[in-house]
């Protein structure tokens, strides 16, 4: 069992799910994130103090995956998130001790489907 | 280097005359002393404050109705773009366009003679208004110069670039609002003469704004990502401009009377009825048609309803003002759920398809419903048994469609070479707050 977490441009989103989608992995959380790599942010200006280097908007996915499903993950969101530009993202990937549905409290592979 | 271009050729548009800077307004004190007794204060009053109710529909108002509609990344930009309407046609206004607009001249435009408001006083004129000062009627139509461009952002939200969009507007309040304004209300305007009635501005306004908001929609072209729904970042703000729009929006129709009596009171109450049916039937139209009302329905269908009451507020009856409400949602609905998805082109906020369409729906509705009963100074219309007034209005309605389509084209494309209208892809991903403005509304961290 693996989690996948996905660092990408907040309007390459929808693409992302889109692919997803179509590679059958349907169980996703998204949150907002700020964030910078070597990208830098972006200037802003208030009253006239500027400020350099700002966070800018990021979205964070995570995904907790069983093992055959873990590279059609990774090649969906590189396929939704990549636009070859500086600043589409990370994804990085975990390994994951344990998983319980609370619902039913079926542990490890029969919670994540 | 663009931007320095640019705002030097603002200004020089703007003041184009160096001689109207020197001197401004106020009557010699003969002429103000003789007029006291001509000025009603009572109407003066009324005008004044109608004059503060419209423009406060333009800044919050508008600015809050179209913001929450954005994107939380655009947000700023739609409210700026409200705010500097307000500063720069302001300034347009008293230079050049009120004389464009109301100062004597041919059918298609008015003379320069009241360039920089000279002779623009405290005296009332009584082509316009007889009981009220000439500052006063000018001042209750300055706002209604600065409104309708803005009514137009909503066709480009979260695209135009900032300096294209100044340079648009001036332009567009110059050549494509003063002359139709002329045409309606001017002395000598050739719709005027023609007998087309438009109380408070649905041709003028609306339908001008609606018809500009098509064709920059279609100029710019959609925005990235178009086709994947994105819900709008604050519902709440937008029913606040709506609220506010509706609040303002006496000041706009009652105001129209140009003065605080009957007529006043009953284009008040045509207002409110309309208002109120149109944001009814557009949740009850949205209740048979997916189940649920929502706000945002209220709040388009209400502003349908006021778009649409607008040229007939003061002469029509209630009941009529109440079908007209009805109308106007029904046809903004079609036209915006079905019609707009099936041809694809992206008005961004609806600005067509409620200004647009609604302003249509009430222009004609006039010619129908129109009755000399209620104004004297109007006329009857179609189901009074009067076929003319109808037509006079199918030619004020075609006639500023035309206009305004091709009016509107040219200075996209004058604007697009000079300055362009479009922002680049990689800041429009960005969002128009960061890139054109450098701030953020929103901070996610402290």
């Amino acid at each position: 069992m693996k989690l996948v977490i996905a660092i990408i441009q907040p309007d390459r989103l929808s693409d992302v799910k889109r692919e997803l989608y179509k590679a059958e992995v349907n169980l996703i959380t998204v949150s907002e994130v700020m964030g910078h790599g070597r990208q830098m942010g972006v200037t802003e200006v208030y009253r006239g103090v500027k400020e350099n280097g700002n966070l800018l908007r990021k979205i964070r996915l995570e995904i907790a995956v069983n093992d055959n499903f873990l590279k059609p993950t990774i090649d969906a969101i590189v396929r939704g998130a990549k636009t070859g530009d500086v600043g589409d993202g990370k994804i990085f990937v975990l390994d994951m001790q344990e998983c319980v549905r609370i619902r039913t409290g079926e542990c490890s592979c029969e919670a994540i489907g | 280097m663009k931007k320095i271009l640019l705002m030097t050729g603002l200004f020089l548009g703007l003041s184009a005359m160096p001689a109207l800077c020197g001197e401004m307004p106020p009557a010699p004190p003969e002429a103000a002393v003789e007029t006291a007794a001509a000025v009603d204060t009572g109407d003066t009053a009324w005008i004044l404050t109608s004059s503060a109710l419209v423009m406060m529909m333009t800044l919050p108002g508008l600015a809050f109705f179209y913001g929450g509609l954005v994107k939380k990344k655009n947000v700023l930009s739609v409210l700026m773009q409200c705010a500097i309407m307000l500063c720069v046609i302001s300034l347009q206004w008293v230079l050049v366009g009120y004389s464009l607009s109301f100062a004597p001249g041919g059918g298609f435009i008015g003379g320069l003679k009241w360039l920089g408001l000279q002779g623009v006083g405290m005296a009332p004129n009584p082509d316009y208004a007889g009981t009220i000062p000439h500052l006063a009627f000018m001042a209750f139509q300055m706002m209604f110069a600065v409104i309708t461009p803005a009514l137009i952002i909503g066709a480009f939200a979260e695209r135009m670039s900032f300096p294209g969009f100044l340079l648009f507007s001036v332009l567009w309040a110059t050549f494509v609002y003063d002359p139709v304004a002329h045409w309606v209300w001017g002395v000598g305007g050739w719709l005027r003469d023609l007998g087309a009635l438009d109380f408070a501005g649905g041709t003028v306004v609306h339908i001008n704004a609606g018809v500009a908001a098509i064709v920059t929609a279609l100029y710019t072209g959609k925005r990235k990502g178009y086709g994947t729904p994105v819900p709008p970042h604050n519902l709440p703000f937008t029913v606040m401009g709506a609220g506010l729009l509706w609040f303002g929006w006496f000041g706009f129709n009652a105001g129209s009377a140009l003065g605080a009596g009957g007529l006043a009171a009953s284009a008040f109450v045509t207002t409110n009825t309309a208002a109120a049916a149109a944001g009814l039937t557009w949740a009850v139209i949205e209740w048979m048609h997916s189940g649920k009302a929502t706000t945002l329905g209220v709040a388009t269908g209400l502003v349908a309803g006021l778009v649409a009451i607008t040229p007939a507020a003061g002469f029509v009856g209630v009941i009529p003002a109440m079908l007209i409400g009805v109308l106007v949602s029904v046809v903004c609905f079609v036209m915006v759920a079905v019609v707009k998805s099936g041809l694809g082109y992206d008005d961004s906020l609806d600005a067509f398809g409620v200004h647009g369409v609604g302003g249509i729906v009430g222009a004609l509705a006039t010619g129908l419903f129109a009755s000399a009963a209620v104004n004297p100074g109007g006329a009857d219309g179609l189901f009074f048994g009067n076929m003319g007034l109808l037509k006079a209005q199918l030619i004020a309605v075609g006639a500023t469609i035309l206009y305004s389509a091709a009016g509107t084209y040219a200075i996209c494309k004058v604007v697009d070479v000079l300055v362009g209208l479009r922002v680049k892809e990689k800041d429009e991903l960005l969002g128009l707050d960061l890139t054109q403005h450098h701030e953020g509304a929103y901070t996610v961290l402290e």
